[in-house]
């Protein structure tokens, strides 16, 4: 399994590398809180272990992970749109 | 909902993030790419709600109304400004998030030991980004002094720390104990604070595209823990993405990731720079405005002391004014123009400068030869000569730009203090250099009026 695992992360970061070079430096910034609304993906795990948690401190700290991670894709999405909203080409 | 469709549902996700991201490589498809994004990350949250093993769903849906409340509000209220401040804050949750899975996970089940070397990853990255992004946070927002802040034998303590952190990460992996689990994890939330506060604000840049790396990293060691392969490739995209940034800024500041976490360097106190002793032209408003009108072509270049000063606004105006007269208008846009990568890009968007008149430094650095004015508002070492003839100077070898090149150049500037790298501008004496000690905001709309009236 953990085998796996790297093999897919090996991949995804040349993936990641050979897009990412791509992206001119004036999007710089709305790369960096869009990448980070996508590493709140980490969401789809703290669903997962506060589902099947048990007792008060799992569940705690469960709900807790839910909580960041949330606020990591809700915000890091939204506040993104709203830069990017922003980006205009010059109309003449 | 069975394991195929699972499946299925989450590599759709994962390849609407990629190709989210591909559509983030020009600004006509940006905005339609991030919403492609969150489209994926909403089939990704829905397929997890509906998939088994999810047994009580009050506190994680408890737990989305909260965080949702907090990200919208956040999201909205947050000053163009502050993003890095913003971004630093959010590359922390996301960190969080994946201490707090490991944690979870560990207390129900430490596993096998595959599982136990991804918990214990999952929680010293997810742990020491958390911290780090906090300190980072709070020096951007002027919580804590943006001056290295450090004690006597600090790197001692630190490499003690991150020795035992090695140690008991071993034996986690080996001998799994609740005990060796919290320590692990309080002396990572620590030596992420230890780490970030000997660091200058001057560096904060690469700190937050590290830290943005990190939390890429945090949630493919939570994708670990779970073996998840979209958290894997979603945190491995992120991964290389804050990488990237952090090399085009260590480069761009003509540093090196490890002597920037080394920290002690480019707090606001640096070496007194000599200043003064030398002549330098001082022009009026409307001396610059008659040079601005009568030329043909205008490169801006704009500093962060631009955005201190919430100039942008009256920078379009001038850019305005004299595009009315046909002087052709581009801005020259340092890597470090900012405090964060293309930071003053998106300022100068709120601003309404259209995207395609923002040129960066190698596109545009010929062409200031071939410029009549070269107009520096707020910004100082990115525009220092010393970066490319003197070789004693802290800053050789930092790419600048040429504006020195250009037939004139205007640079207005508070007083003729140095800038975060502490050394004096020799471009301030030269020969074609002309000097407005103004406050940028008040300079500009002065320039305004001026050119409106040449």
């Amino acid at each position: 399994m953990l085998m796996v695992s790297i093999t897919v992360f090996i991949l995804a970061a040349f993936v990641g590398f050979e897009i990412i070079t791509k992206v001119p430096p004036t999007l710089h910034t709305p790369l960096m809180s869009g990448s980070n609304a996508i590493s709140g993906i980490t969401i789809v795990a703290a669903i997962i272990v506060s589902g099947r948690a048990e007792g008060a401190l799992a569940t705690s700290l469960g709900v807790a992970a839910v909580i960041l991670a949330t606020i990591n894709v809700v915000g890091g999405f939204l506040v993104t749109d709203r830069m990017l909203e922003m980006f205009k080409r010059d109309p003449r | 909902m069975n394991g195929t469709l699972q499946s299925v549902l989450y590599l759709i996700a994962a390849v609407a993030f990629i190709v989210g991201l591909k559509r983030l490589t020009s600004p006509a498809t940006a905005r339609n790419g991030n919403r492609l994004a969150a489209l994926g990350m909403l089939v990704a949250v829905i397929t997890t709600l509906l998939g088994s093993g999810v047994v009580s769903l009050t506190g994680i849906f408890a737990g989305i109304v909260v965080g949702s409340a907090i990200g919208v509000f956040a999201a909205r209220r947050i000053a163009m400004t502050d993003m890095p401040q913003l971004v630093a804050a959010f590359n922390g949750f996301g960190g969080g998030a994946s201490a707090f899975v490991a944690a979870t996970e560990f207390i129900r089940d430490p596993g096998a030991l595959d599982t136990r070397i991804s918990i214990a990853l999952s929680v010293l990255i997810g742990s020491i980004t958390m911290t780090g992004s906090f300190v980072a946070f709070a020096k951007l927002q002027g919580l804590v002094s943006g001056n290295p802040i450090s004690f006597k034998g600090q790197k001692l303590f630190d490499g003690f720390i991150a020795l035992a952190i090695l140690v008991l990460a071993v034996l986690l992996v080996t001998s799994p104990t609740s005990l060796i689990f919290w320590v692990l994890t309080l002396l990572s939330l620590v030596i992420g604070v230890t780490r970030i506060l000997p660091i200058g604000g001057a560096d904060m840049p690469v700190v937050i595209a590290f830290l943005n790396a990190a939390s890429g990293l945090a949630a493919a060691a939570a994708g670990f823990v779970i073996g998840s392969a979209v958290l894997i490739i979603s945190g491995a995209l992120v991964g290389a993405s804050g990488l990237i940034l952090t090399s085009i800024m260590v480069k761009a500041m003509n540093r090196t990731l490890i002597r920037v976490l080394a920290g002690g360097f480019g707090g606001t106190s640096g070496p007194q720079a000599e200043t003064g002793q030398l002549p330098v032209k001082r022009a009026t408003a409307d001396d610059v405005a008659i040079t601005l009108a009568y030329a043909r072509s205008v490169i801006v270049v704009p500093g962060y002391g631009l955005a201190v000063a919430q100039a942008q606004h009256v920078m379009k105006d001038l850019a305005d004014a004299l595009k009315a007269r046909n002087v052709e208008v581009r801005f020259a846009i340092h890597p470090v123009a900012g405090r964060m990568p293309g930071h003053m890009n998106v300022l100068l968007a709120e601003a309404d400068v259209p995207y395609d008149q923002l040129y960066d430094l190698e596109t545009i650095n010929r062409d200031f030869s071939r410029t009549d004015v070269a107009l520096v508002v707020g910004a100082n070492d990115v525009v220092n000569p010393t970066a490319r003839e003197d070789t004693a100077s802290p800053i050789y070898g930092m790419p600048i730009l040429d504006v020195d090149a250009a037939t004139t150049c205007v640079v207005i500037k508070r007083s003729l203090s140095p800038g975060f790298a502490g050394i004096d501008n020799p471009l301030f004496y030269m020969e074609g250099t002309l000097m407005m000690f103004e406050d940028a905001r008040k300079a500009l709309s002065d320039l305004v009026t001026a050119v409106n009236n040449v």
